[in-house]
């Protein structure tokens, strides 16, 4: 296992560094540098002063050293737009974003399970075939038109619930939460649905195949002429079983979710960094979205890491280290 | 499109005569198949016109079954007649839109955000699905924009295919360091959401069809490639390819003609529900304003355009579009899952 986390860890180094040189290949070496970082409303020798302080008259080598010294310190530029540091801008708000992931997810685990519980259960009913077609419309529907239908029927059609923005929010230990007040609820309600419905129909269809796989394992045959209660079955038996490979996907969604909710975002206009991102991309503010490069990169790195582990102690039977040779 | 038999083709490997099929015509004195290549290896003094004819499709069992389980299900061919139609629709589109909506010289202010139903101003045009906020006649936008979509979808699609084929057979042919640095861009690639790669690309290269076709090959290449690693894998240890190697044929002619055809299936299988995949991500770019241009809208680029009007409850700018869009992506979809279900041997 530490042999594992050893190996994982430096693999995780070498896709950052990667990363980080295909970000400086981007921003310094293909297009001018000094047009994509310094704003272009600047004097003459401001530039020139810029140059130097930015290290632009190093030879490239010397010039990705120091983009990568200043990166490993959080600094990865100012934003034009917002006059702060890019890093602090996007940590700023990784919350609002945080929060809408957190909600999606839990829809995911409870509504993906159970509906795909079902639709294994019932699969040749009309109910589980009824939930299977749902899920094939779930991942077919383009996930901002989605949005924008919801608009339409709850906000503006019904009138039930806010369109955009994030609405009033609650300090919880310094960080703005929308989750604790109903007024929150109301406002983060659709696009956490949004945001969750392509996971739902997957997470639903990976059930109810495992499901439908376990129902004729010889495991579950015992236990039924054992005269196991159908109930205890599905639930000791089954959805014990199948729930790894499961759990593991929805490790693995979380970041996709994050990489969603840029566009779930910029349909609700959630103030997240996704919308942060869209933004800067509108405005040119590339510092900014270098910055978003790299921390979803580490981030990405992170979760990729978590989930392996997570696999090895939910299934004792996967041996990483072997499994990679 | 693909031809459905070229994918049929390449599924009836199991028997050994079907899979000498899966060849394309070959000359009489070099078979260029591998398992017509086995047999004149075994015989190698006899004619060659004593390896038996078979009749393609129907008369192979393999290739029945499939073909009979894809036509068992009606929804299979539901989802091929519909999408038929709609590519039948965009084809010929510019002969029965009502209006040409690149022509600004057509459209005319007054006409803006006409609901569905209304006539312009001199009963010329009837809009069935109302005008945008420049006028534009929705229906002939749909149309014209279901175009550009599924040509910017196939389009992606045949290059990641042609790209991650080569480099998947290349990687599993030669192996050593070709396959080490092939796998690892495939790792580094699909490490990342495709969504958030390719908005980043187009944020740095900016917008255009060809930049948004571009921004697709680089996140879907890596899928190609890996499936046909494997399969490659495991095809490269059978008889037929040693006895290609025996008869001397260069590398490129055993990969290209006796390896690929037969490890093509899955792949294909995977493209076609890919094209959907492609259309969607294409739609979603345009909309977050980094597809394709404003001169050449996508359906993507038409609901965008019609976001800010939907707050006012001028709907039909925006859902119509994404109906059109939702048709050709279930389409698409579920002919795709039907194929995959009946190339897939165990049900």
């Amino acid at each position: 296992m530490a042999l594992f986390i050893v190996r994982r860890l430096l693999q995780s180094l070498l896709v950052l560094l990667a990363v980080s040189v295909v970000v400086f290949c981007a921003v310094y070496a293909i297009g001018d540098p000094i047009e994509l970082l310094v704003s272009p409303d600047v004097a003459q020798a401001e530039r020139d002063a810029l140059i130097a302080r930015l290290g632009l008259d190093l030879p490239l080598w010397q010039q990705y050293g120091v983009f990568l010294w200043r990166a490993l310190h959080g600094d990865l530029g100012n934003s034009f737009v917002h006059g702060m540091p890019a890093v602090q801008l996007i940590l700023q708000r990784f919350p609002a974003t945080l929060e809408l992931v957190a909600v999606a997810i839990t829809l995911t685990c409870v509504l993906g399970i159970s509906l795909g519980l079902i639709a294994g259960l019932y699969r040749d009913r009309w109910l589980g075939r009824g939930i299977m077609a749902g899920s094939t419309l779930g991942f077919s529907v383009p996930n901002f038109w989605q949005g924008m239908v919801f608009i339409l029927f709850f906000a503006v059609w019904l009138g039930w619930l806010p369109a955009s923005g994030r609405g009033p929010t609650v300090e919880v230990m310094g960080v703005p939460l929308s989750i604790f007040s109903a007024d929150g609820w109301r406002h983060i309600a659709l696009p956490a649905v949004n945001l969750a419905i392509a996971n739902i129909a997957l997470v639903l269809r990976m059930t109810a195949t495992g499901v439908a796989e376990a129902q004729s394992q010889d495991y579950v045959r015992f236990a039924r002429a054992k005269g196991v209660k159908p109930g205890r079955i599905v639930r000791r038996h089954i959805l014990r079983n199948i729930l790894i490979p499961v759990v593991t996907v929805i490790g693995m969604e979380f970041g996709t979710l994050i990489a969603y909710s840029t566009i779930t975002e910029t349909v609700f206009s959630w103030p997240g960094m996704g919308k942060l991102l869209i933004d800067s991309v509108y405005k040119l503010d590339r510092p900014v979205i270098v910055a978003y490069v790299m921390l979803v990169t580490l981030l990405f790195v992170i979760i990729n890491l978590v989930v392996d582990m997570l696999y090895a102690v939910l299934d004792p039977r996967v041996q990483l280290v072997e499994a990679r040779a | 499109m693909f031809t459905l038999p070229s994918i049929f083709k390449c599924v009836g490997r199991r028997s050994v005569v079907a899979s000498g099929q899966a060849a394309p015509p070959a000359p009489q004195q070099q078979p260029a198949s591998g398992a017509a290549a086995v047999v004149t290896a075994a015989v190698a003094t006899a004619p060659v016109d004593r390896v038996p004819h078979v009749e393609p499709l129907r008369t192979t069992p393999a290739r029945a079954t499939i073909l009979r389980k894809l036509r068992s299900r009606p929804s299979a061919k539901k989802s091929l007649l519909a999408l038929g139609l709609l590519i039948l629709l965009i084809v010929a589109a510019p002969f029965f839109a009502p209006q040409n909506p690149y022509d600004l010289l057509a459209l005319d202010i007054m006409d803006g955000r006409l609901p569905p139903g209304s006539a312009n101003f001199d009963e010329t045009i009837t809009y069935w699905l109302g005008t945008d906020a420049q006028g534009r006649d929705m229906l002939s936008a749909i149309l014209y924009g279901l175009r550009i979509s599924l040509f910017v979808g196939l389009c992606a699609v045949l290059i990641s295919v042609a790209i991650g084929v080569t480099l998947g057979l290349l990687a599993a042919y030669r192996g050593g360091w070709i396959d080490t640095v092939v796998m690892r861009a495939v790792d580094f690639i699909l490490g990342f959401p495709t969504i958030l790669v390719a908005l980043v690309l187009l944020a740095v290269v900016g917008r255009g069809i060809d930049k948004v076709i571009i921004a697709l090959v680089v996140v879907q290449w890596a899928h190609y490639a890996r499936i046909m690693r494997g399969r490659a894998l495991q095809e490269r240890r059978k008889e037929y390819i040693e006895a290609a190697q025996n008869l001397g044929f260069p590398a490129w002619r055993i990969m290209l003609v006796h390896l690929m055809p037969n490890c093509i299936g899955p792949v294909m299988v995977f493209a076609t529900i890919q094209i959907a995949t492609a259309i969607t991500l294409e739609a979603t770019l345009s909309f977050l304003g980094v597809g394709v241009p404003v001169t050449e809208p996508s359906l993507g680029l038409l609901i965008a355009s019609g976001f800010e009007y939907l707050l006012s409850g001028d709907y039909w700018i925006s859902i119509f579009p994404g109906v059109a869009l939702l048709l050709l992506i279930l389409c698409i979809n579920i002919a795709g899952d039907r194929l995959r279900d009946s190339l897939d041997p165990r049900r």
